[in-house]
Parts: C-alpha cells; sequence; structure tokens
C-alpha cells in the first residue's frame, strides 16, 4: 500500500470538485487591495469570506505600528518564548490583554490554533476528563489527540446532552480519584455563525464542579459591551476560567492568546508543548496587534454597530429571498446549499461575477451540510452587500435553489 | 485540592436515583442496526455483527462519532472518543456498550 493511498476518497471527492473549473482551495489573491476587495483571476473581487471583523487590515495606526516595529526590532525573533524570543513588547502584549479581559494572566501564541492545541491538550492530563461541543473547530479536535485526558463529546449547543455525560461520570465507581474536568465551548461557530447558549451551559458546569474554557476567536469584539466576546454579552466573564482567542480575525494579524485568573496559570509556559517549541510572534505583529487593541478599545461601540448592521442587511436580505442560512444573526452568515457540488457550482459562480466567499463542505462541515460561509467586516457598505444579495439570488434562481418568482397577475 | 467550582450538593431526586436496567444484547444490536441502516451501500446488505462499521458502510468517521452519540443518550453511557475510534465491528460496539452499562 503507498502511503497515499489512504487518503484515496477525499481525492476522489477533491477530484469533483476541481471539475467545476476553479479550485477552492488553491484560490489565490492576487493583489489585496482592502479589507473588502482584492484582484483574484484578474478581476476586482468584493471580499465577504475572509474574518476580517473589524476591518483592521489596512488600519493606518496599526500598520504604521508593525512598519516602525520592524526598524526597531526586525523581522523576526528567530526564538522561543522560553529561550531568546521574549521581548518587552510580548509581556506588554501580554498585560494588555489580561487588563483588556480584567484576568490576571495571559500568555501569547504564535498563532490561534497552537493556543488551542496547546492550552486544552496540557490543562486537562491522565484520569482527567475533557468535554467537547461536536461542532468545536479542529485545533480543539486536535487538542483531543494529544492530551491524554479521556474526551467525551457532547450534542452542538446542548447544554441538556452536557449534563447527562458529566452526570454519567460522577455514576462512574473509579473510587477516589474522580479527576478533573474540563469543558470546553466556543463564542461563535466558524460555520454556521452561532453561538454557545453560554449562561445554561455555565450552571451545568457549576453543578458537577467542571472548569470553563471558552475560544472567542469569531466573537472577539463583535460582541459584549467591550468586545471581550460571549462571556462579556452573557454576563459570565467571571465564570470562565479560560478564554482563548486569536489576533487573526478581529485584530487583523495572527497569534493566540489565554488568559485566565488562576494563580498557578504561568506554569503552563514550561509545560505548553505549542508554546515552548515554536518561535514567538515577530515584532512586527505584537506591535500591529497592540495597537488593534487599542482601536477595539476606542472604537470598539462603533465598529461593532457597523458590524451588526451589516449582519442585519445580509442576513435579512438573504431570508427575504428564501435562502436557508444559520439558525441566528451573527458575523459569520452560513448559507446552506443542498449538495456538495451545488455549493461548489455556486460558490464558483459568484466568484465568476465578482464576489468571494467561503465554500465549506464534508468533512469540515457539521452534519455534513454544505455552505457557502459568508463573514461579515465593519466597512463593508450597504451597497456591497446590496449588491452581493442581488447577485446570489441571481445564481440561486439559475441554478434552481431558489423558487422563481412568481409574477403578480393583476385582475 | 482546589476545584473548579464550590460543587452544589443537589439532593438525588426521584429521576435521579431510577438508573434503567443494564439492556440485554439483543436490545443494543437492534439499536446499532436501526442507528447504521441509513449508512447502508445497498438495500439488500444486511447488517451483522461482524461488519466493519468504517469499511463495510458508507459512514464517515464524524458519522460514526454523532451515531455514537446517539446511542450513548439511548442507553445512558459515554463513549470516551479514543475508545470510539478503536471500535471497528458493529459486535465491538456492542460489546462496549454492554460492558460500560454493566459498570453504571
Amino acid at each position: 500500500m503507498g502511503l497515499f493511498d489512504r487518503h484515496a476518497g477525499l481525492l476522489d471527492a477533491y477530484r469533483d470538485v476541481r471539475t467545476t473549473g476553479a479550485d477552492p482551495f488553491q484560490i489565490r489573491m492576487e493583489r489585496v487591495l482592502s479589507p473588502t476587495e482584492a484582484i483574484i483571476n484578474g478581476k476586482k473581487c468584493l471580499l465577504v469570506g475572509t474574518n476580517n471583523y473589524f476591518g483592521l487590515t489596512f488600519d493606518p495606526s496599526c500598520m504604521e505600528a508593525a512598519i516602525e516595529a520592524i526598524r526597531a526590532e526586525g523581522t523576526g525573533t528567530t526564538g522561543s518564548r522560553i529561550a531568546n524570543g521574549s521581548y518587552s513588547e510580548h509581556v506588554a502584549l501580554e498585560q494588555e490583554i489580561a487588563e483588556f479581559y480584567g484576568k490576571k494572566h495571559c500568555m501569547v501564541f504564535t498563532t490561534g490554533y497552537q493556543a488551542n492545541l496547546g492550552v486544552i491538550s496540557t490543562l486537562v492530563g491522565p484520569e482527567d476528563f475533557l468535554l467537547i461541543d461536536a461542532d468545536s473547530h479542529a485545533s480543539i479536535y486536535d487538542a483531543c489527540k494529544q492530551t491524554q485526558a479521556e474526551v467525551v463529546r457532547f450534542k452542538h449547543n446542548d447544554p441538556a446532552s452536557l449534563d447527562a455525560r458529566l452526570r454519567r461520570l460522577k455514576d462512574r465507581d473509579e473510587g477516589d480519584k474522580p479527576g478533573n474536568r474540563l469543558v470546553v465551548l466556543e463564542g461563535i461557530y466558524s460555520m454556521l455563525g452561532d453561538s454557545a447558549p453560554l449562561k445554561e451551559f455555565i450552571a451545568v458546569c457549576k453543578k458537577h464542579g467542571a472548569y470553563v474554557l471558552i475560544d472567542e476567536a469569531h466573537s472577539l469584539g463583535a460582541l459584549g459591551e467591550n468586545g471581550r466576546g460571549l462571556c462579556e454579552s452573557a454576563g459570565v466573564l467571571d465564570d470562565c476560567h479560560f478564554i482563548v482567542g486569536t489576533f487573526s480575525k478581529t485584530l487583523g494579524a495572527i497569534g493566540g492568546y489565554c488568559v485566565s485568573n488562576d494563580p498557578d496559570f504561568d506554569i503552563l509556559r514550561v509545560t505548553t508543548r505549542a508554546y515552548m517549541f515554536t518561535a514567538s510572534p515577530p515584532p512586527s505583529i505584537v506591535a500591529s496587534v497592540r495597537q488593534a487593541l487599542k482601536v477595539v478599545r476606542a472604537q470598539g461601540t462603533q465598529l461593532r454597530k457597523q458590524l451588526w448592521d451589516n449582519v442585519h442587511t445580509l442576513y435579512d436580505g438573504l431570508v427575504a429571498q428564501g435562502f436557508k442560512l444559520g439558525p441566528e444573526y451573527g458575523p459569520v452568515v452560513g448559507v446552506h446549499l443542498p449538495d456538495r457540488m451545488t455549493a461548489i457550482g455556486f460558490w464558483r459562480a459568484m466568484l465568476d461575477a465578482g464576489i468571494y466567499v467561503n465554500v465549506a463542505v464534508p468533512p469540515a462541515t457539521p452534519n455534513g451540510v454544505s455552505l457557502l460561509r459568508c463573514s461579515l467586516c465593519a466597512v463593508h457598505t450597504k451597497e456591497q452587500l446590496d449588491h452581493m444579495i442581488e447577485v446570489m439570488t441571481g445564481i440561486g434562481r439559475q441554478m434552481g435553489v431558489l423558487q422563481p418568482k412568481l409574477k403578480v397577475v393583476s385582475r | 485540592m482546589r476545584t473548579a467550582q464550590n460543587v452544589i450538593v443537589e439532593n438525588d431526586d426521584a429521576t435521579a436515583v431510577l438508573r434503567r436496567r443494564v439492556p440485554t444484547r439483543g436490545e443494543v444490536m437492534a439499536e446499532i442496526m436501526t442507528q447504521l441502516g441509513n449508512f447502508r451501500t445497498d438495500d439488500s446488505y444486511v447488517i451483522r455483527g461482524e461488519t466493519v462499521i468504517a469499511k463495510d458502510l458508507a459512514i464517515d468517521s464524524l458519522a460514526v462519532m454523532d451515531m455514537v452519540m446517539e446511542l450513548e443518550d439511548r442507553f445512558d453511557v459515554s463513549i470516551p472518543m479514543n475508545v470510539v475510534a478503536e471500535i471497528q465491528t458493529v459486535d465491538e460496539l456492542a460489546n462496549t456498550i454492554l460492558k460500560l452499562a454493566a459498570r453504571r
């Protein structure tokens, strides 16, 4: 058996995808013009699938901060945080994020993926229990593969399902070593844009004495009076023992973090392999993220309002045309399509019409659904989104996804 | 030992005390057959104890995990993900459920 034979099934599916004439997984941004526009296939396209929720990738103050940092400190740290890669600026960034959440401790990671992977797999060990939502991000699933804890999966956004599984652990006849329980949730789920019923989950966790870790990757900036995420908007910031987030979405760069009030939190710095055995974020990233966090604190209210106005424009517009969307309003709007090939074809037609969104097909999606995944930006204009709704409606009718509009016959 | 929360101790009410009896092997097999029925590649295929779930049926690993969640709730057991990963046949799945149910 050849090394690649085990991927034969996936290869067939991938071939199907490519027969549509464009490969959504190898799309090239020839030139990015702004947070909402890029040249793709030689043509200017509207970007509605880049997780750039506040549009800060081109914020002049963030760009300047990054440029200045490169001049002052060079292009990279060439080392890990536990060796030569801890600069004053890394520590300052950690203090600023901790302060943003009102928590005592913060650890910064080189990517958000590594933050989840490292923290989750290290927090629980042999004889502990890790409970994850069925629709968790790949970084959480990968943490499950690294940890020695027993992993139990509960139904997506279903506190009763978690309750049943925590109760069953309690029922186990395992003597005097009950082990810790860590429950992992996400503020906003990245495929359908739905939020966890966090208050209810917290109540279940309290009842069973479980620790709570919440990933606010897609909700940082978007939710809460200060943009801290679902933990803030649900009013349970103090009940979330660990909050993980990313710099690669709202903050417009790359990297991840975890904040906590646990007095022993810093031990993770010498136990978390995804933190210890990789180079630290380069000075330019640290500088632009620090500045982006300042922008979020100073202008967050306005940017959040713009973002949510855009969410409503797109969501309501698509619903009015008959599209089937994710269950609730959110900066991610998932558009359900009947099957993989329709989704790929729809995606391709949108790209031809100058609109880029993400396409998500099994096995990357929950319950085998096929989706167009749109993510909104505070600086999308209403005209851009109205145009997008019009284009999608046209393609939807052509492809038979939407019913053709019936003419009103006057009597 | 420090704990996550001040654990709220609740009096066991009637529903918590009421435990389901250990299911029979027949009951477990019947439920697995029902759950897997939709994943047969053709209707004439008969699912048996020796059916290799991932190979003989059109089911991906995510759908297997979803099916396991349904079985967990039906028989009030939790099958850890690493245990699920090692289960190959319908018989092995049934044995795992029966073993966990007996330990409740």
